[in-house]
């Protein structure tokens, strides 16, 4: 398999090793290993059904693993909750935006601050100006300061998926995860997306899921084929463009 | 905060504090002001249910149970301070309680003892409601049942324990309940006197729930208990451990009907299971629809109403009485969701404001409808 560069243990993020998850006898995920590095931007393609989604939420804790190990900082994070995966450093958007609707875009960030998460802290949680100033920042970024008191269902679709990535950046987390962050967004927005992209890299790993062959080309660094819930090819975006076997089960269609 | 938004924000619970506390006991006669104290009982409950089933999405259908749980625990006092050896030597065991002798217990079983104290039984109205509450909440949130079948469960629990109430007539006095209360504290509770006290305690008692209700959902907390009604699972990955969110409330509620039971216990003067069953949790859910499940001051007048018009329609009309709540239900579900309150939040109380404050109060200067009122 292609690799850019020589991979150094210390410099690996997250690494799945012999994943497999069956539902039912079905393998979505099949002795499926993956590593991460620090700081990288992975896209993850691949045809319906491949396992795409699947990989994110056995990371995030939402699938649990049949059997293998996912270590996340050195971390095991099989066997921990969702919101323990959370607090070490994972954040993940939904493949449809997930936000709360009935909370204004404020209201939506100021719960995504990692600060108060019990339930006597969030009691006591007060916005203080250090909440107010990092969420006025992160709404600069997703292009939603003027909308900070708008309730989130009236926001357009992509200003939703913003949101969404937002509410995750407000987080800070070392390794970000998107699924399908562009699908229903129009052209500027994606152009804007992109961009938003790029930025929010610096400081962090992100695996993006991606089906618009366009967009990936925009923002790849690296990409993963996958395909019947295995790798099917790994490297630079033009590297995978050509290979025959890619083409054959994903791009030529 | 201008004067205007404080207003609004204030006006209900104002307009409810002068109600109570003024207009009630100013225009009705004893009697009728015990009664509408034994309607504010269930307005502890309503409350809780504000809480866990219109901000967070649990429905229990099982709060009768928290209810009664209460109101037994000040029963039990109120009926060891009653069956003093000298009130009942004609027992075969004075110093029992009477249907205890009735069923030939010789002794005080041991989970009755820790209510000759005044302040366990404090303690026990709030916490053994609670405690029932977490086990139930704790079982089930944390293997994420949730919905419909948390709902079917806690009605299931609400049978259980009615039916062992029922069945241990010894221990609880049967399906006649715990009857024949006289004194607290050696103040006797059954005069009229006794009663607008005890009225002005209920309310007392109410409106510093609904300060905490207020607390609560104005807090971080309450925004995310919409949060989690909405979208659980972004919550989850919001890092939240949602289980610990829902037992919360769902225990807040408990504690909040315990209030209630012990206030209706100490102004009816008994308890029984006839009181606390499947089908008074389903009409407390009824007073929380139609009040407006969103707001804890609707909720509490819709206890007061259609407690009211049981009162005076199930007189009139025994058999209709229990059909006509029924589609008092379904219609409010259907043509108004968010029950009075959401009315009076739409269309009066704008106009109120402006009433009071002048005019000029354009709708959008209107500042976003707070259900949490």
């Amino acid at each position: 398999m292609p690799v850019i560069g020589p991979i150094v243990e210390s410099d690996i993020l997250l690494a799945l090793e012999g994943v497999t998850v069956s539902f039912d006898g079905f393998k979505a995920v099949n002795d499926l290993s993956l590593y991460i590095q620090k700081g990288e931007l992975r896209v993850i393609i691949g045809p319906n059904g491949a396992g795409k989604t699947t990989v994110l939420d056995l990371i995030c804790g939402r699938t649990k693993v049949s059997e293998g190990s996912i270590k996340f900082n050195d971390t095991e994070v099989t066997k921990l909750k969702e919101h323990e995966i959370v607090r070490l450093g994972i954040g993940r958007k939904f493949q449809n935006p997930s936000i709360y609707e009935d909370l204004t875009v404020l209201e939506n960030l100021e719960i995504s601050f990692p600060k108060g998460r019990g339930v006597f802290g969030s009691l006591a949680f007060r916005r203080s100006s250090e909440v107010v100033a990092r969420i006025d920042e992160i709404a600069e970024m997703i292009f939603l300061k003027d909308q900070l008191n708008t309730k989130a269902e009236i926001l357009s679709h992509g200003q939703k998926q913003w949101l969404e990535i937002g509410m995750l950046l407000i987080q800070d987390p070392d390794l970000l995860m998107l699924d399908e962050p562009v699908a229903g967004m129009s052209v500027a927005e994606r152009v804007k997306t992109a961009e938003l992209l790029n930025r929010i890299i610096e400081g962090r790993a992100v695996i993006v899921i991606e089906h618009d062959m366009k967009f990936v080309e925009s923002i790849a660094h690296k990409v993963t084929v996958l395909h019947q819930g295995k790798v099917l090819a790994e490297g630079r975006m033009d590297v995978i463009q050509e290979d025959p076997r890619v083409r054959e089960v994903y791009l030529g269609h | 905060m201008n004067i205007r938004s404080l207003a609004s924000n204030w006006l209900g619970f104002a307009l409810l504090t002068i109600l109570l506390v003024v207009v009630f006991p100013a225009l009705l006669d004893d009697f009728r002001l015990n009664l509408v104290g034994k309607y504010l009982s269930f307005g502890f409950v309503v409350l809780g249910l504000v809480l866990c089933w219109g901000y967070t999405g649990i429905l229990s259908l099982g709060q009768g149970i928290f209810f009664g749980l209460g109101g037994y625990c000040i029963a039990m006092f109120l009926k060891l301070e009653a069956s003093t050896p000298e009130a009942t030597k004609i027992q075969s065991t004075p110093g029992i309680p009477d249907f205890m002798d009735w069923n030939q217990l010789t002794e005080l079983p041991f989970f009755w003892q820790p209510f000759h104290s005044f302040g366990f039984t404090v303690f026990a109205i709030m916490a053994v409601p609670a405690a029932i509450a977490f086990i139930l909440a704790y079982a089930m949130f944390k293997r994420r049942v949730g919905g419909v079948y948390f709902a079917i469960i806690t009605q299931a629990v609400t049978a259980v324990l009615t039916i062992l109430i029922i069945g241990q007539q010894g221990y609880t006095g049967g399906i006649n309940g715990i009857t024949d209360l006289r004194t607290l504290l050696g103040w006797d509770i059954r005069t009229d006197g006794a009663h607008n006290i005890l009225y002005f305690v209920c309310v007392a008692l109410l409106l510093v729930c609904i300060l905490i209700g207020r607390f609560i959902l104005k807090s971080k907390l309450g925004r995310i208990l919409v949060a989690i009604r909405d979208k659980e699972e972004r919550v989850r990955f919001s890092g939240y451990d949602v289980a610990n969110f829902k037992t919360f409330v769902f225990c807040a509620a408990a504690a909040l009907a315990g209030i209630g039971g012990a206030m209706f216990t100490l102004q009816v003067g008994f308890m029984s299971p006839t009181i606390i069953g499947i089908v008074p949790s389903i009409e407390m859910v009824i007073f929380c629809a139609l009040g407006g499940r969103l707001s804890l001051i609707g909720a509490l007048l819709g206890a007061l109403i259609v407690n009211a018009a049981k009162t005076t329609f199930s007189e009139m009309f025994p058999e209709l009485w229990l059909f006509a709540m029924g589609g008092l239900f379904i219609g409010v579900t259907l043509f108004f969701p968010k029950g009075l309150a959401g009315l009076v939040d739409d269309y009066v109380r704008p106009w109120l404001v402006k009433v009071l404050f002048g005019g000029g109060a354009k709708p959008t200067d209107r500042p976003a409808p707070t259900p949490a009122e």
